[in-house]
């Protein structure tokens, strides 16, 4: 059988795990409308450990792009609370590093500025040295050296998507937090970039915070997934446990009977919540 | 051995690329503009044929030009100046009021742009001179200024302003909430932002209107030195006109008309220079 827990969060059940890095609790987001209120996520509960990589997963709309940016601090929640080392998050924040759907490159700078604004703007205290040997670090992390003084305009999708992972990890964020960060790629591109993240990740772990809406994608990389049910007033469905050890082999993944288990498990619970919408 | 059989096979792709394009390119670059020109000569042939009183013909106005044409920089007396002269001065006059216009109207811009209240106070002023003829202003700036020449820069200033504020506010408050987004989570202070996200982002916008300001401008400077006076190109049509001398205006027209391309071809250089991108507004 697979290994995976499942509560259900209407019970609010609060984590006294102190091994919690990042801590949500009761959080609820909601708009103000003309005659009430909109809400959009209703009672999130989610503890993330220091090098956990997590992906949540769930239909658009769900809430789970506006869970990511609260966590980033982009958005305010309406209550509740979001604990970053024990620190209440209220603003966005360097140690938070977000890489973009969109890549959010600047279009003016060159690859390599890029990321040197991101290092020029977070690490302060390094010297001129320091910085140029951390950004050709970087960017040789991602393959790019090549395409180092490029503009955005000139590269393709999957090589801008590099420099966003680059430009995060140049500043060291405590936590990296991914919106669909591989959404916009084809099939190809996107294996491939899966495959070098999570190398970099497996070399270097920390908690991570991915927002997909592929099954595949999250199992393959991630400890845990977290399943969110359909908004309005989303939560937390379920969460599974991805019982496979790191460095992860897709190929051996793929043809055991635990993979297939899991993927149908998540792939039962967002069709169960898809028709139930309609 | 290899190396010269890649040369030459080189050689062939270039060659049948160049097949391939050089009809196309010599006709749409050279034969295509050639004949436009080649109309336009023949359809004023054809008037001045039967207007022979008032036109000259083309071939008339060359050889009355052939003076201006040959030596743009004669000094024959204090107002007797080679077209040239003329030119500069224009020019002097167009740039000297477009920088004052740029100083003034970029920093506007960018406050309307950031700021709603900034955007409420000024927004009506704006559109309410926007339609007036910058001419209208001439009476108003001789009142202040008494003399010609900065009465005309003050109408060139005048002028350049609002194609400029307005494009400058529209690409500032345009901004892409993703650059904005990079700056809120990197925590840089609103200075900060101002300088290294917001500033080259609205660029481009910027230079369109610039380009915009700097061709109204142009435009407005003859009509301004019409009635001015002095030494300029606007001037000089005027001049020509009252002495019936046609052939020097068609020449002035030419000239004016080269100068505009010239200048906008100058600002669009610079623009491709200073943002470091592929222009994507023209």
């Amino acid at each position: 059988m697979t290994k995976y827990t499942s509560f259900s969060t209407n019970h609010n059940e609060i984590n006294v795990s102190r091994t919690g890095f990042l801590e949500i609790e009761n959080l609820v987001k909601s708009y103000p409308t003309a005659d009430s209120e909109f809400v959009v996520l209703n009672g999130v509960n989610l503890t993330i450990n220091e090098d956990e990589y997590i992906s949540v997963i769930g239909h658009s709309g769900c809430g789970k792009s506006t869970l990511l940016k609260i966590v980033a601090g982009l958005e305010k929640a309406t209550s509740g609370s979001v604990r970053l080392d024990g620190k209440e998050i209220r603003k966005p924040g360097s140690e938070r590093m977000m890489v973009f759907q969109h890549y959010s490159l600047l279009p003016w700078l060159t690859v390599r500025e890029n990321i040197r604004l991101a290092v020029d703007e977070v690490l302060k205290k390094a010297t001129r040295a320091e910085k140029i040997s951390i950004v050709n670090e970087h960017l040789a992390m991602v393959n790019l050296n090549a395409a180092a003084d490029k503009y955005p305009d000139e590269i393709s999708g999957g090589m801008k998507q590099r420099v966003g992972i680059a430009r995060a990890l140049a500043i060291r964020p405590k936590m990296l937090l991914m919106d669909e960060p591989f959404g916009a790629l084809d099939a190809l591109t996107r294996g491939k970039l899966q495959r070098q993240v999570l190398n970099i990740w497996e070399n270097h772990r920390q908690a991570v915070m991915m927002i997909t809406h592929d099954v595949d994608e999250a199992i393959y990389m991630s400890d845990r997934i977290v399943l969110m049910t359909n908004g309005p007033s989303a939560t937390i469905g379920e969460i599974l446990d991805v019982p496979f050890e790191h460095p992860r082999d897709r190929a051996a993944m793929r043809n055991s009977k635990e993979y297939f288990d899991l993927r149908n498990h998540a792939l039962n619970f967002l069709d169960h919540y898809f028709t139930q919408d309609e | 051995m290899i190396f010269h059989l890649n040369l030459a096979a080189l050689a062939v792709a270039v060659l049948a690329a160049w097949r391939r394009t050089k009809p196309i390119l010599i006709r749409d670059v050279v034969l295509l503009p050639l004949a436009g020109f080649l109309g336009v000569i023949l359809l004023w042939w054809f008037v001045a044929t039967f207007l022979t009183d008032l036109m000259p013909t083309p071939a008339q106005a060359l050889v009355a030009n052939l003076d201006n044409i040959l030596h743009p920089f004669y000094r024959r007396g204090p107002g007797n100046l080679g077209l040239g002269w003329l030119l500069l001065a224009s020019l002097r006059r167009v740039l000297i009021g477009f920088a004052l216009g740029a100083i003034v109207a970029i920093p506007v811009g960018f406050l309307i742009g950031m700021s709603k209240k900034a955007m409420l106070a000024l927004n009506p002023i704006i559109q309410i001179f926007k339609p007036v003829s910058p001419l209208a202003w001439l009476p108003i700036s001789l009142a202040i200024f008494n003399l010609a020449d900065p009465s005309a820069i003050f109408v060139i200033f005048i002028t350049s302003l609002w194609p400029t504020i307005i494009n400058t506010a529209l690409g500032v408050s345009s901004v892409s909430k993703d650059y904005i987004d990079v700056a809120r989570v990197l925590e840089m202070p609103q200075w900060r932002r101002i300088t290294k996200i917001i500033w080259p982002a609205s660029l481009p916008y910027i230079f369109t209107g610039l380009r915009i300001s700097l061709g109204i401008a142009w435009l407005v400077i003859v009509a301004v030195e019409m009635l001015t006076g002095g030494v300029g190109i606007g001037f000089f049509v005027w001049d020509e006109w009252s002495r019936l001398n046609l052939s020097s205006v068609f020449l002035a027209v030419l000239v004016i008309g080269l100068t505009g391309l010239i200048l906008d071809y100058a600002v669009g250089k610079i623009e491709t220079l200073v943002t470091h991108r592929p222009k994507t507004l023209t």
